[in-house]
This record gives C-alpha cells, sequence and structure tokens, in this order.
C-alpha cells in the first residue's frame, strides 16, 4: 500500500501546495519535484507488483464499512500505465517550467493564472494516476470526469476567444459523454445485483471479473454500448472526437502533450476494463464478440477519418491531435480484434504512442515560440534556425508515421500481422489507412523543417533533453523489448484475452 | 404491464418519476431562464422525495444521507447559483426564441418511446417497476441531451446537462437502492465543481462573445488556424 500512496498522495497533496504558492519561478520547480516524488512511487509500485503479480488494498473500510471503502487494485495491465503516466509527468514538467515562464514573460497570462496552471497540472496527474489504480467502476468514473474538470480552465488559461470556445466544447461534449457513461456504470451496478449479494461490492471490477459469468447480458449489453459512447468521448473516437483537437491547440502545449500522450489512454484503459467483463457475460450468447465489434467499427472509422482531416490542417498543433485520433482509433481498432497478438500490440502501441506524441508536442511548443505562430503556414525553415528543434520535430513526426526502426513500427507491424491472421480484408484498409496519415504527415512536416526561414527568425532557449530522452527509449523499443517490460505486457494480455502471447 | 398490482409505495414512486419526466418536458421548451431555473429545482427535489421514500422502502439508511444531498446541491445550492449568475449577467428577463418548439417536444416523446423500446426486452417482465423507472431515467438523460443539443443559451445548456445528472441519479437510486456512498459522494462533488466551473465560464464567455449565445462560438473550423 505504501507505493500506492506516495503516488497519488503527491500530486494531490502537491496541487493543494501549488494552489497556494506564490512564486512562479519557485512553483515550476517544485511542480518538479513533485512529479519526480510521484515517478519514484510509480516505479516502487512496479517493482512491487514485478514482484507479487498485483497490489491490492482499500481505504476507509474503517469510515464506510468492510466492502465500501475505496478498493484499489494494481495488476500488470494498469501498472506500466501508471509509470508511463508518472514518467511523462516529469518529462512535460521539465519542458513546462520554462515554456510557462516564457509565456509568462511576454504577458500572454499573469501570475495568479500561472498558479492555477501549476496547481491543475498537478490535479490532472492525480486524477489519471486515481483513474488507474482504483478497483471501483464508479470512482473511476468519477476521476475521469475529475480529469475533466482540471482540465477545461487549463485549455481556457490563455482567454482568447478561441481557447473559450474551445474549452466549452471541450467541458459540454466530455460532460455529455461521461454523464452517457455514468448510465452505462448504473446498468453495470444494477446487473450485478442480481448476482453478487454485498450490494457495497457490486462496483468493484475484481468482484465483478470473477462473477462476469453470471451478469446479465441483455443488460451488459446496453451498458457497454453507453460506456463506449462515453469514455469513447474522452478517448476521441470519432464522430465524438470534436472537442480533441479545439482543446488540444488552444490549450498550452503542455497540457497538449499529457492530455495526448496520457488522458487519451486512460479513456481507452477504462474501456478494455470494461470489455473485459462484457465479453465474460457474453461468452455463452449469440453474439459473444459484440463487444470487441463495436470496438472495431469506432476504432476504424476513427482511424480512416482522422487520416484524411491530417490533410486539411493549417495549425500545426491541430494537426497533431488528428495523428492522435488516428492512433487511438488503430488502438481501439486492435482492441477490439481481440487475440493474444493483438492485444499485445495495442498495449505496446499505447505506450509508444505516449512517449512519441508527447516528444512531438514538447518540440513542436519550441517551434511555435520560434516562428511565434501555430500556423502551418508560417512555421518554416527549422533546421536552419535551430537545428535541434528541427531534427528533433523530423525525428519524431518519422517515429509516428511508422518508420522502422521505431517502437510505433514495432506495434504496428504487430498490429498488422494479427489483422491478416484473424480479419485479412481489414489489412486493406489499415495499410492505405497508414499511407493516408503518412503522406498528410509529411506533405505538412517537409516545408516547416527544410524551408527557407523568414527574416530575423531567431532561436529560442529549449531544452531538448525530454525529447531526446522519450524519443531514445522509442527506438530502443524499436529495436529490443527489454524482457521485463515483454513480461509485464505479456501478463496484460493473459488478464486482457486470457491468453499468453510469448 | 399491470401497474395498480405493485405495492402502494412503489406506486408512488412511479408517480415521482412521472413527474420528474414531465418537468424535463417543462425544462426543454421554457423560454425564460428564471423559470427554467425553477423547474429545474423542482425536479431536484422530486429525485431527492424519491430518493427518501426508497430509503423509507427498502430500509437503506445511507440513501438517506442521499436524499438530503440532493435536496441540498440540485434543489437548492445549484439552482440558487445559477439564480444569482443570471442576476449577475442581467438575464432575468432574458427569453430565448426557439426554432420550432413543437417539433423538439416531438422529438423528446419520440426519445421516450425509444427509451421504452430499448428498456423492455432488456429486464423481465415480472419487474415491471424496475422496467418503468429505467426506461423514465433513461427518458430524462436522453431529454436532457436533446435540450442541450438544441438550446443554444449557455444557461439552459447547463439545466440541460444538470438534468441529465438527475436522470442518472433517479436511475441509480430506484433502480439499484443507491450507488455505494464513497461513488456517490464522488460524483455529489464532480456535479458541484462542475458548476462552479460552469459559472466562470458564463463570464469568460461573456467577456470574449459578449453574449451567452454559444451559437456565436464559431471561430474554430476544421481548417481554422490562419484565418484569424
Amino acid at each position: 500500500m505504501t507505493p500506492l500512496m506516495l503516488v497519488l498522495l503527491t500530486p494531490l497533496l502537491g496541487a493543494l501546495a501549488l494552489g497556494l504558492l506564490r512564486r512562479p519561478v519557485v512553483a515550476g520547480w517544485f511542480n518538479l519535484g513533485v512529479s519526480v516524488i510521484s515517478l519514484g512511487g510509480a516505479l516502487w509500485l512496479g517493482a512491487a507488483v514485478a514482484a507479487t503479480g498485483e497490489v491490492s488494498g482499500t481505504l476507509g473500510s474503517q469510515l464506510f464499512g468492510p466492502s465500501a471503502g475505496l478498493g484499489f487494485r494494481v495488476d500488470a495491465f494498469n501498472v506500466y500505465l501508471v509509470v508511463l503516466t508518472a514518467f511523462v509527468g516529469v518529462t512535460t514538467s521539465i519542458f513546462s517550467r520554462p515554456y510557462m515562464r516564457y509565456v509568462l514573460e511576454i504577458g500572454r497570462i499573469g501570475p495568479r493564472r500561472m498558479r492555477t496552471y501549476h496547481s491543475m497540472y498537478q490535479l490532472f496527474m492525480f486524477t489519471m494516476l486515481l483513474a488507474l489504480t482504483t478497483d471501483n467502476l464508479g470512482v473511476m468514473w468519477v476521476a475521469v470526469e475529475g480529469a475533466t474538470l482540471a482540465t477545461v480552465l487549463l485549455v481556457s488559461l490563455y482567454r482568447t476567444p478561441e481557447a473559450v470556445e474551445a474549452a466549452w466544447k471541450y467541458f459540454i461534449l466530455c460532460g455529455v459523454g461521461i454523464a452517457l457513461a455514468l448510465f452505462g456504470t448504473v446498468l453495470t451496478y444494477f446487473a450485478a445485483q442480481q448476482v453478487i449479494a454485498d450490494p457495497a461490492a457490486g462496483l468493484t471490477w475484481s468482484t465483478l471479473y470473477a462473477n462476469a459469468g453470471g451478469l446479465e447480458p441483455a443488460v451488459m449489453r446496453l451498458a457497454f454500448v453507453f460506456l463506449l459512447v462515453g469514455y469513447g468521448t474522452k478517448v476521441g473516437l470519432v464522430p465524438m472526437h470534436q472537442w480533441l483537437p479545439d482543446a488540444h491547440s488552444e490549450g498550452p502545449t503542455p497540457m497538449s502533450a499529457v492530455l495526448s500522450g496520457l488522458l487519451l489512454n486512460v479513456a481507452l484503459y477504462a474501456v478494455v476494463r470494461l470489455k473485459i467483463l462484457v465479453d465474460g457475460s457474453l461468452a455463452q450468447t449469440a453474439s459473444p464478440q459484440l463487444a470487441g465489434h463495436l470496438l472495431m467499427g469506432f476504432g476504424l472509422v476513427s482511424f480512416l477519418v482522422a487520416g484524411l482531416f491530417l490533410h486539411r490542417q493549417r495549425d500545426i498543433k491541430r494537426m497533431f491531435s488528428y495523428s492522435s485520433i488516428e492512433h487511438m482509433g488503430l488502438m481501439t481498432f486492435a482492441f477490439g480484434l481481440g487475440g493474444p497478438l493483438a492485444t499485445f500490440g495495442a498495449l505496446l502501441h499505447m505506450l509508444v504512442h505516449s512517449l512519441t506524441k508527447s516528444a512531438i508536442f514538447i518540440t513542436v511548443g519550441h517551434a511555435t515560440h520560434i516562428a511565434g505562430t501555430q500556423s502551418i503556414d508560417q512555421i518554416r525553415g527549422l533546421i536552419r534556425t535551430q537545428p535541434a528543434v528541427g531534427w528533433s520535430l523530423l525525428i519524431g513526426v518519422a517515429a509516428i508515421a511508422g518508420f522502422p526502426p521505431f517502437g510505433v513500427f514495432m506495434s504496428e507491424f504487430l498490429l498488422l500481422t494479427a489483422t491478416m491472421k484473424s480479419a485479412p480484408w481489414f489489412t486493406l484498409a489499415l495499410l492505405s489507412g497508414l499511407a493516408v496519415a503518412f503522406a498528410g504527415l509529411f506533405r505538412h512536416i517537409h516545408p516547416m523543417v527544410y524551408g527557407v526561414p523568414p527574416e530575423g527568425q531567431q532561436p529560442v532557449e529549449a531544452n531538448m533533453i525530454p525529447v531526446a530522452v522519450h524519443l531514445s527509449l522509442v527506438l530502443w523499443l524499436g529495436l529490443a523489448i527489454p524482457g521485463f517490460l515483454a513480461g509485464w505486457l505479456d501478463r496484460a494480455t493473459l488478464l486482457i484475452t486470457g491468453a499468453h502471447l510469448l | 404491464m399491470n401497474l395498480t398490482l405493485l405495492p402502494l409505495l412503489q406506486q408512488l414512486l412511479l408517480v415521482l418519476a412521472a413527474i420528474v419526466l414531465f418537468l424535463s418536458f417543462v425544462l426543454l421548451a421554457q423560454v425564460r431562464l428564471i423559470s427554467a431555473i425553477h423547474a429545474f429545482a423542482w425536479q431536484g427535489a422530486l429525485v431527492a422525495a424519491v430518493t427518501a421514500v426508497v430509503a423509507a422502502t427498502g430500509q437503506v439508511h445511507h440513501l438517506y444521507f442521499s436524499a438530503a444531498l440532493t435536496l441540498a446541491l440540485k434543489a437548492l445550492l445549484i439552482p440558487w447559483m445559477l439564480h444569482r449568475l443570471t442576476r449577475r449577467l442581467e438575464l432575468e428577463r432574458h427569453t430565448e426564441s426557439l426554432q420550432s418548439p413543437a417539433l423538439v417536444t416531438m422529438g423528446a416523446v419520440a426519445l421516450v418511446i425509444f427509451s421504452y423500446w430499448l428498456v423492455l426486452p432488456m429486464i423481465h417482465a415480472e419487474m415491471t417497476f424496475t422496467r418503468n423507472i429505467i426506461a423514465i431515467s433513461l427518458s430524462v438523460v436522453l431529454i436532457g441531451l436533446l435540450m442541450m443539443v438544441f438550446r443554444t443559451q449557455a444557461v439552459a445548456q447547463v439545466l440541460g446537462f444538470m438534468s441529465m445528472e438527475n436522470g442518472l441519479f433517479l436511475a441509480a437510486v430506484s433502480a439499484t437502492d443507491g450507488m455505494p456512498l464513497v461513488v456517490e459522494l464522488g460524483v455529489a462533488f464532480d456535479v458541484l465543481v462542475a458548476m462552479v466551473l460552469f459559472g466562470v465560464f458564463f463570464l469568460q464567455l461573456r467577456d470574449s462573445i459578449d453574449s451567452l449565445d454559444v451559437d456565436r462560438l464559431n471561430r474554430l473550423r476544421e481548417t481554422g488556424g490562419d484565418s484569424q
């Protein structure tokens, strides 16, 4: 329990302290310190899970009765996401410190909003870590909704009409989506009450998992539709994706990095957890694959539509947010396809996509400061002005587009292999989608990094260490997946599909 | 589906739930903001009453607590906050011109029928009460959703959002005797924080577009970015 407490309480207390801390410069360092402690806790938790296989515990059972407390369950599936979340939290706060100081200096925000920013940053980390570690579906819902609430003020941080519009859209769309997910959760609870004697345990995932076969299939089917639409809104699945490009493009860049790299993963994690239950419930019915087919449908549509939209973008952050939708679609498709190989690939893809995408957003943050705009047409000649930023962007885009030898290539290769085995016709759609997305990214990226820089374009102070670390990790994962990580992912695959891959 | 065979308390619950649904219709087509806020407050009070009745029937003690919480939050605090905000934004006399309200009301009726169609095959015929209550809650949720799509005034959209929450709560309380207490507290907390943030956004919206008509939010387009 101790490492878990460290992981959860550090960002929560950090958020409170940062809300009170008045000096922006100190707050930047403090934010980094809090993130580092959370990462330490996450690594400790990872070690504990690696040793024992699963860490679980209950908080507040004295207060609410033996089974009604706040249950936690950390197994192979969520522990690697916890470590990933804490890790990206650290690297993004390394980037965010000088970035936000620059934003403060040019007067886009005042010291008070800076305080909101830091406090909400840690609160956001807390809600995500809570959503990942909790064993209670209701608490998971509360945490995912909390993540929306924590980020909505950050999206409108700059107070431009565009930013306010983006934040309103984000708030309303995600609010509605997540309300539908709550209806699905209520239906799940209703189904659970017919089979589980203790009403307080009816939302506990572990108990539901043990009794999944008894859950009424008709209720679970309807519940899953609501849950998928609800959490799918947060994953950014087409057609509920409308908020995502706006929120990513108008918020401060460190926020785009964590939204794209982490929040979408957490929402997808929720969907997969619920899919496990629904699969268990529907196993004996005429349509055991229903949840998988729904995921495949939504995933494929998102993947293809987002790939096409990549071509039409004129704002660099919007472009990369469409790339995020595309990749989330691919992962959703893979989880829907099921089977150990596809699931393993999807888990790996979650990991490499987060690392690559947050590295890209960090680089884009520097690039927009160099050019002074987010408009693709006006960002030119990055390599000549500041080679570190230009090359990072180019390498990052090469990685996200699925070039070997990067990790994204590995996971996409696994996914394609799995698709070819179980649903060969979809390979065609996937390959053409990848090609379309590749073309969309490169037609925009080429002039931005190579072209002729405008007169008087100056390099900015940029700390490229986070980007270098992320991209080398992605490269490493592409060349050789370390044994312990492969073991982790394999255990997660076992949990989701019931079969080992390795 | 013979409703008269049900125990009296369950019949009472169904009547209360039906009035909640009726208030959703009132909310949907109410053009005056202040009256809409009052209708919403009554809806919250009725949901609290449903909770209290369920608590009394099933001897579920923690539901008394959630009834009090619902009453305080949905019937008093949130309407009061909305009331204050509308006064502060000088919207008391604001009336919204709705486009084809009759059509939207018909749409809401269709949603009710759709909810019943969806729920009927799902739950065994013996559970008349549960079937009805889930169908009614789902209708309240969907009408709230329709309201958010159809109304363009920000305060009205928030009312739609909050009445969706009412529908969810109705489902949780009457079909399942309430969710575990931790979850209920968390949901109530989220709703409260959301309301505070909505208040912040009303002010931000007014500062940026000088109105709360969200139809004017149209700066962000697919290919936008350099058009400004």
